[in-house]
């Protein structure tokens, strides 16, 4: 069953831009063989981090947002734990998380449109008041 | 219920959040549930209600990426701050404790931050 995934790696600092491009190529190429799909690459560049890992105080993060089984992702998890230049890395699955941000986002539309409604409403009384002026017209004549 | 609100208020100072620096949400609540009323003398300053950010913000998903809004429920020594002192409902607190675990998990947050 293909679920959203979104896998976070960070390579190490001292890594070349087209290694590490390679890497990234090789691993989106396992992807797609094991009958994924990449949504989206996104390079976040180097950055700071919180702790050291592996003596590195910096490190090159990379985010991958795949649609794939959850074999897949076993898989793509082992070969990050395999690669050398990969220091650390998470994967989290997002479909539960989009399912009910959407489903809240459907709820907020749904609350909106009540808003709306008594705006529509405040003319209708209007109506009925103006109904029964023709109705004692009607009556008179 | 009282002690446990109103000490931990000097601590929730120091932490760079602005919105909740007002401790103890339900200020108008001890007076009411003790009788007596020995609390309602020892606090005669107002205090304000807070909030949840993210209800009134509408943040919706508590995304592990966003360092900057998960700093601001981390105190200083990188500890998840309580409920209590940020005011954020349960279950934003629990999707925000599950986004700064992972964020830790990928070194965007520390485990501890060294003094």
């Amino acid at each position: 069953m293909q679920r959203t995934y979104e896998i976070m790696f960070i390579v190490r600092p001292d890594i070349l831009d087209e290694d590490l491009d390679k890497l990234i190529a090789g691993l989106e190429g396992n992807i797609t063989q094991g009958g994924g799909s990449i949504k989206s690459m996104e390079k976040l560049g180097r950055r700071k981090l919180a702790y050291m890992v592996k003596k590195f105080n910096d490190g090159n993060y990379v985010l991958l947002t795949i649609n794939a089984d959850g074999s897949l992702v076993g898989e793509i998890e082992r070969r990050l734990r395999v690669s050398e230049p990969v220091i650390k890395f998470i994967s989290v699955r997002m479909d539960e998380e989009e399912k009910r941000v959407a489903k809240i986002k459907a709820i907020r539309a749904t609350r909106k449109k009540l808003s709306a409604q008594p705006a529509a409403t405040a003319p209708a009384p209007v109506e009925p008041a103006a109904a029964p002026a023709v109705a004692t017209e009607a009556a008179s004549a | 219920m009282a002690d446990e609100t109103s000490t931990p208020s000097a601590p929730s100072t120091s932490r760079p959040e602005g919105s909740g620096p007002s401790s103890s949400g339900p200020g108008g609540r001890p007076p009411g549930g003790r009788p007596g009323g020995p609390g309602g003398g020892g606090r005669k300053f107002f205090r304000r209600k807070k909030v949840c950010k993210f209800c009134v913000e509408k943040i919706d998903a508590i995304h592990y990426r966003d360092v900057r809004l998960l700093q601001q429920f981390v105190a200083e020594r990188g500890k998840i701050v309580p409920r209590r002192l940020t005011g954020v409902c349960t279950t934003h607190q629990r999707g925000l404790a599950r986004a700064i675990k992972q964020a830790r998990n990928i070194a965007l947050l520390p485990f501890a931050a060294r003094y």
